[in-house]
């Protein structure tokens, strides 16, 4: 006996996760990117694709809640949608991280920015290669890539403190300058939060795959 | 489940129609006050095995058994049987009341294990019932028959009549699966209440009532010669979020085959 049809299902769920965690992840480069860039019709473009987003995961946890309550999926199964639903909780909260990374560059405006980013950009490059391999640590049941990718979280941690002390300069030499520095250092934060999130689904990898509850902050 | 009290113990236990070996050593211990459910496929030999607890399989004239099942630290084969099945009551698939009144049927064992005195078995008749949750729904009419009740109601009182001979264990060998789900529910409010009071053993093919009702659960195989195999025993909620064997992952989550 096989179980066809449940198994399609928890594929097509897995499937729209991936899809959404990749429209998210477009989005949380790209808003980096326009920042950069000025690029306030960019900006625009990811404000408006977060609500789709929203639904995307909204739809997920719809499928979810579905097969549970009619196929009774126990053991693997339903560590499996329990992550996913956890986990989609996560990718829709990085997609509204990267939302308002592009509210901020419309806030700032088309102006030249105070300093030309390099940390930003770093902390965004870390944050979304450590999503990349956890969602690829999620698709093959990789716990021990799980295991090792929070430590990068560090990095970040890092970046972001000193992009948080460079800006507190920038207000001390340059007062009139305080409000975009402290939407910049904003953005730092945002970054600085996915790579938590981050971290957190890949608690949930970890659980998926040993039925354990660990956490790696 | 080392915290728990040992009430039934099969050690190193095999079961044979004939040449045929049903059972495979099965090593378990039954915790006390406890729900165990046994699951597995067809024929994998859980209703045998639980019928091993009480001695019915002795009513089959080819089957022969190696190894010991214990009650209380006892071997059940060196047991009286009418003694042990007083101990070791037993409630089957289909409910099976006597074509007697309520009352008749639930003061037969009493009746048969020496208690005569009316009061007495008044007693012990409507303490029975009580905690087989049926006393409120019969208590008017206690010499109607046992027959004319609604299934539900029926299996109850069969329950009824097991624990009025004061068992320490109860079988249940598919207590529920001739009722339907409001009926069954009862059933299992029911297991949960009596096992303060008694061992419960139940054989289910519904994996989610066992995952619902018991508090350990038994997996249970054939393997390549149809001998039934104890494959995996533990807390239920271990067995049904994390279990150890994959067979048993691929029994529960509907993969088997």
């Amino acid at each position: 006996m096989s179980r066809d049809s449940f198994d399609r299902e928890l594929q097509e769920i897995k499937r729209n996760l991936f899809q959404v965690t990749g429209e998210v992840r477009k989005n949380l480069t790209a808003s980096v990117r326009y920042l950069e860039k000025r690029d306030m019709q960019g900006a625009s473009i990811i404000i408006e694709s977060d609500e789709m987003i929203n639904q995307k995961c909204l739809e997920i946890e719809e499928q979810c809640l579905n097969i549970i309550a009619t196929q009774q999926p126990v053991a693997t199964d339903l560590r499996l949608l329990f992550s996913i639903l956890q986990i989609s909780t996560e990718i829709e909260r990085i997609g509204d991280y990267a939302k308002g990374i592009a509210r901020i560059s419309l806030k700032i405006g088309p102006g030249k920015l105070i300093k030309p980013l390099i940390d930003i950009p770093r902390m965004e490059e870390i944050a979304g290669q450590m999503l990349d391999d956890a969602i690829r640590a999620f698709a093959e049941d990789d716990e021990q890539a799980a295991r090792t990718i929070p430590a990068r979280d560090l990095q970040i941690d890092v970046l972001y403190n000193q992009v948080h002390r460079e800006l507190i300069t920038f207000i001390m030499e340059k007062p009139s300058s305080i409000e975009q520095t402290m939407m910049l250092d904003w953005v730092a934060h945002n970054l600085e939060r996915v790579g938590e999130r981050v971290i957190n689904i890949c608690e949930r990898v970890i659980f998926t795959v040993t039925g354990v509850s660990v956490d790696l902050n | 489940m080392e915290t728990e009290v040992t009430r039934m113990q099969a050690e190193d236990y095999s079961l044979f129609y004939g040449q045929f070996k049903a059972l495979n050593k099965i090593n378990i211990k039954i915790p006390a006050n406890r729900v165990t459910a046994f699951i597995g496929p067809s024929g994998c030999g859980k209703s045998t095995f639980l019928r091993s607890f009480n001695r019915m399989n002795d009513l089959i004239p080819s089957v022969t058994t190696t190894g010991t099942v214990y009650l209380d630290g006892k071997d059940v084969g060196k047991q009286d049987v009418v003694e042990l099945r007083r101990k070791v009551g037993m409630v089957f698939q289909r409910p099976n009341p006597f074509p007697k009144s309520i009352f008749d049927n639930v003061a037969y064992g009493p009746r048969l294990h020496g208690t005569k005195n009316k009061s007495d078995l008044a007693v012990l008749v409507e303490k029975s019932l009580r905690r087989s949750a049926l006393w409120d729904e019969v208590k008017d009419d206690l010499q109607k028959s046992g027959m004319s009740l609604s299934g539900g109601q029926q299996q109850r009182l069969c329950i009824a009549r097991a624990i009025a001979v004061n068992p320490e264990v109860i079988l249940m060998d598919e207590p529920a699966s001739a009722l339907d789900p409001v009926a069954t529910l009862k059933i299992e409010e029911l297991m949960n209440e009596l096992k303060n009071k008694y061992t419960i053993a139940i054989v289910t093919h519904n994996m989610q009532q066992a995952g619902r009702v018991s508090d350990y659960t038994a997996f249970m195989l054939t393997d390549e010669n149809r001998s039934g195999n104890l494959i995996e025993f533990g807390a239920t909620k271990q067995i049904f979020t994390t279990p150890s064997d994959s067979r048993t992952e691929d029994y529960i989550s509907g993969r088997f085959g």
